[in-house]
């Protein structure tokens, strides 16, 4: 009845969607990429062209010492917002507010930076942790909307985003500005020497550490501990959940927290290790990418890892692709646009390949015919069910 | 090789539909194989199978929601290919859903005409299929309103309305999957009187079920399947409920629990005047008063909707107690949360075992620990022990016999029958004080359910206080030391286990019995 080892087969399965979706949408990609070229005469010019392209692409990206640098360090706010995600999405919550949570984390960790005096052994643990405080606030208070009233946590992120970005404006502009008179834009004065992060190699800092180690305990504490069991419990039945005595509406609040503490230390590690302050408009779009991120990463730690950097060497690349073929950088994001919608919508990708699906409908049995969703994003209903 | 070839089949006249050698898989499992099944004009057959023998895989075929991966469908002798239920209804095969297909906030009229509106100059005529509606309710002894919003309407007289939009769709054979599982004993007669009705009238019925004394009763035919193969087919006459129950799970069955009389013994759960609201306002729990002794099981009976749900769930602390006093092992216990009356020594089988009782992706091991998981030895400064764990899992399977026998596998993977286990075997694992269980044999098979009554028994003579809320009456009759009777959110009614018939409970069930303390009703 079971197959003998049910983890090796569904671990291939899930990796195989991603990566045919991500084939399918460079196939489409570069489709694109030779309407959007010059004109040449017949298919074969065509196809040097789109081979120059992602050729020029993956130059840009791993080419060079400075391009694999380049490529590494726009992976770290990937993977950490990523992993932000991913949380949030194992409690079965769709957390879209990261990118507010990454904003108000890099302000925050940019004003312990320069308005803190602080000796430089600690100075740098503190402008990490105040922006994961204020990522983690930031994310709390559309947990605590969430069980206080049942607002949606869909929502509220959104509305807490456009918060984020007002009140960055203000603030950069007003009481945090720097008033040197030589600032001319709205942005912070650097933060100290001791609060930036040391280069691990010249031109990378030592954030890439951060990541791993904030990725193995991230994956501890979803797979190893009891918290981790009560999130993903949550997650795949809040009924079930409350059953079983869980809290489910606390854990849910803790989710978003969590999920906002990384997305905050993905700002205030911008801050620390790349900008040295914080600027308005500076890091923006990093919150949005790091859904896909999870999503394409199959909320997986390690999946949230490859994609990181895939995400990255795709952006990274892309400047030396519009060099090279005078196509818009842009078409990176087409192609990013097509994987997500590959990923998310994967019966496409089943239809193209001819996949079968993941779970064979119910077998013969009488009441069990239910289908069971793989993602519950969780609902006003269930904030009510716990007591 | 099945018993049953139509083709052969002496007697009776033609086939108005015939399935001759069917077979259908769902990836590895296959669920009907090489099964051949007919029906006559104005016949009732019933299909007989425990959950998961393939009775609704075969019915799916039937009504063309399903296409078979072999053999022949045949309709008047004509070989046919259904498509579609469209398809199966232009060709005179309709089918009532255990779940309805109504639209809760239309009228019986609008529901009959959904899907095929008939209409002039543009506006639906709802005053023709009232006329039909009218009409057929007449002709076959049905009180059907067709102004009656479907809401208000009890869930028979639901039922009913689906019999009607089949019929006035033209069926002439009528598929009817569980009809009875919702239904009291007073209305599964009066059902049975309509079916009776339109098999005289010529219209066939085709009649799923697992309990064996409505079959019997029913039928002109009983053909069982097991395991997606047509096992047997046999006339009333010739059967019994023993030989049926044999048939179905291919051996011999207890039916009855064999029991020795309770001793009853200190009050472990007591009720005063307890109020629980309800999902739409209200109360759907509306004074209850009853105590539970260690040494005893207490049944609840009640056609669902009668408070019971929300009762259990008041009990197990997943829904507030709004008045009253709950106590539980000599606590005070209505305030407290659900850990802390497990606390207590309280185990809860949940009614809904997909919703609350499991959790569907987790594995077998995972949902064994479901609510203990933060336990020691289980977890150790809130870092949960992978051996600690699986070893107890595995011993669980072992000792309740959870098929297949591997911890590690998805709880999805497992069949009805035994994914109850694994919640029994959950519950009834640690020292039990208290245990409530809802619907603790619902969508089981026969071979689980002597399992899971032996279960409840063992836990009762080890000093537990048992109450169990169950739609099965026969189930509740044979295990329960004292049946209690709901309606509209009270206890309407008690009876020893012992002397309870299905007629008195039945009558209570029906609001018809002394409402105690009741006036306005």
């Amino acid at each position: 009845m079971a197959p003998a080892r049910p983890g090796i087969a569904l671990r291939l399965d899930a990796a195989l969607v991603p990566v045919l979706a991500i084939a399918t949408a460079l196939v489409a990609g570069g489709a694109i990429l030779w309407a959007a070229g010059p004109q040449l005469e017949g298919p074969w010019l065509g196809l040097q062209f789109v081979a120059v392209a992602y050729l020029s692409l993956l130059e840009g990206a791993v080419g060079s010492r400075d391009a694999v640098i380049d490529t590494v360090l726009r992976a770290v706010p990937y993977a950490f917002s990523g992993l932000a995600v991913m949380l949030a999405f194992r409690g079965g919550l769709f957390n879209i507010g990261a990118e507010g949570q990454l904003t108000i984390g890099a302000l925050f960790a940019a004003w312990a930076g320069f308005g803190l005096d602080l000796p430089a052994v600690i100075h740098l643990p503190v402008v990490l942790a105040t922006g994961c405080l204020a990522g983690a606030v930031w994310g709390g208070v559309a947990g605590l909307l969430k069980a206080r009233t049942g607002a949606h946590e869909v929502i509220t992120t959104i509305m807490l985003n456009y918060i984020a970005s007002q009140l960055a404006a203000y603030l950069l502009n007003g009481p945090l500005r720097d008033r040197s008179p030589l600032n001319v834009i709205a942005q912070t004065p650097k933060i100290a020497e001791g609060a930036r992060l040391p280069d691990l190699v010249p031109g990378m800092h030592a954030g890439v550490l951060l990541v791993v180690a904030v990725a193995v305990v991230t994956w501890f504490v979803v797979w190893r501990t009891t918290t981790g069991f009560e999130l993903r419990m949550v997650g795949a039945n809040p009924d079930g959940a409350a059953y079983a005595g869980v809290g489910v509406v606390r854990r849910m609040t803790w989710a978003l927290g969590a999920s906002g503490l990384l997305a905050g230390l993905a700002g205030a590690v911008q801050v620390a290790g790349v900008n040295y302050r914080s600027t308005l408009g500076f890091n923006v779009g990093y919150g949005f990418d790091s859904i896909a991120i999870a999503l394409l990463g199959r909320n997986t730690v390690s999946g949230v890892l490859l994609s990181s950097v895939l995400f990255a060497a795709l952006r990274t690349g892309a400047t030396k692709l519009q060099f090279r073929t005078q196509v818009s950088a842009d078409i990176i994001s087409v192609i990013q646009a097509l994987v997500l919608l590959l990923v998310a919508a994967e019966q496409i990708v089943r239809w193209l390949y001819r996949l079968q699906a993941a779970r064979a409908v119910a077998p013969a049995g009488d009441d069990e015919g239910r289908e069971v969703a793989p993602v519950t994003i969780g609902s006003a209903e269930t904030a009510r069910t716990s007591k | 090789m099945s018993a049953t070839d139509p083709a052969g089949a002496g007697g009776g006249g033609p086939w108005l539909l015939e399935a001759r050698h069917l077979t259908k898989r769902y990836g590895a499992v296959i669920a009907n194989r090489d099964v051949s099944f007919g029906v006559r004009p104005g016949e009732i057959v019933a299909l007989l199978g425990e959950n998961g023998a393939g009775k609704s895989t075969l019915v799916n075929v039937l009504y063309g929601m399903t296409a078979p991966d072999g053999g022949t469908l045949l309709v008047d002798g004509q070989p046919v290919r259904l498509r579609s239920p469209r398809d199966a209804l232009a060709r005179g095969i309709g089918m009532v859903h255990q779940h309805f297909m109504l639209v809760p906030p239309f009228t019986v009229a609008e529901n009959v005409a959904l899907g095929h509106e008939p209409s002039r100059h543009g506006a639906i005529d709802l005053a023709t299929v009232e006329g039909r509606v009218v009409a057929l309710a007449a002709r076959f002894g049905m009180e059907v309103d067709p102004h009656a919003v479907i809401r208000d309407l009890s869930v028979g007289q639901q039922q009913r309305v689906e019999i009607i939009k089949a019929l006035d769709r033209g069926a002439r054979v009528l598929i009817l999957d569980e009809p009875t599982a919702v239904l009291t004993p007073q209305e599964t007669e009066g059902l049975f009187h309509v079916l009776r009705g339109l098999a005289a009238g010529g219209t066939s019925v085709v009649f799923i079920s697992h309990k064996l004394g409505e079959v019997l009763d029913i039928a002109d035919r009983i053909v069982v399947m097991r395991r997606g193969e047509v096992v047997g087919e046999v006339s009333p006459a010739d059967a019994t409920p023993e030989s049926l129950a044999a048939m179905m799970v291919g051996r011999e069955v207890l039916l009855r629990v064999e029991k020795a009389p309770a001793t009853p013994g200190e009050a472990m759960v007591v009720l005063r005047d307890v109020q629980v609201a309800g999902d739409r306002g209200g109360r759907a729990v509306d004074g209850v008063t009853f105590e539970v002794r260690a040494g005893e099981i207490v049944g609840i009976a009640g056609v669902q909707g009668n408070g019971q749900t929300e009762l259990v769930e008041a009990i197990a602390g997943l829904r507030p107690v709004a008045g009253g006093s709950l106590w539980l092992c000599g606590v005070e216990a209505q305030r407290l949360g659900v850990r802390a009356r497990a606390a207590l020594g309280l185990a809860h089988v949940p009614e809904d075992r997909q919703r609350h009782g499991l959790v569907l992706p987790f594995s077998v091991a995972d949902n064994l620990v479901l609510n203990r998981y933060h336990l020691a030895p289980l977890a150790i400064r809130g870092v949960r022990q992978a051996r600690a764990i699986l070893d107890l899992a595995r011993n669980l399977v072992a000792r309740f016999d959870i098929r297949p026998p591997i911890a590690e596998v998805p709880v999805q993977a497992l069949s009805g029958g035994n994914k109850q286990k694994v919640i029994v075997a959950r519950e009834l694992s640690h020292d039990v004080r208290v245990l409530v269980a809802a619907q603790p044999t619902r969508g089981v098979d026969v071979g689980s359910i002597e399992f899971i009554h032996r279960s409840l028994v063992a836990a009762r003579d080890a000093g537990a206080a048992v109450l169990v809320v169950s739609a099965e009456l026969d189930e509740l009759m044979s295990l329960a030391d004292r049946v209690l009777v709901m309606f509209r959110g009270r206890v309407v009614g008690e009876v020893a286990g012992s002397e309870a018939t299905r007629e008195g409970i039945g009558l209570l069930m029906a609001g018809g019995g002394r409402q105690l303390g009741d006036v306005e009703t």
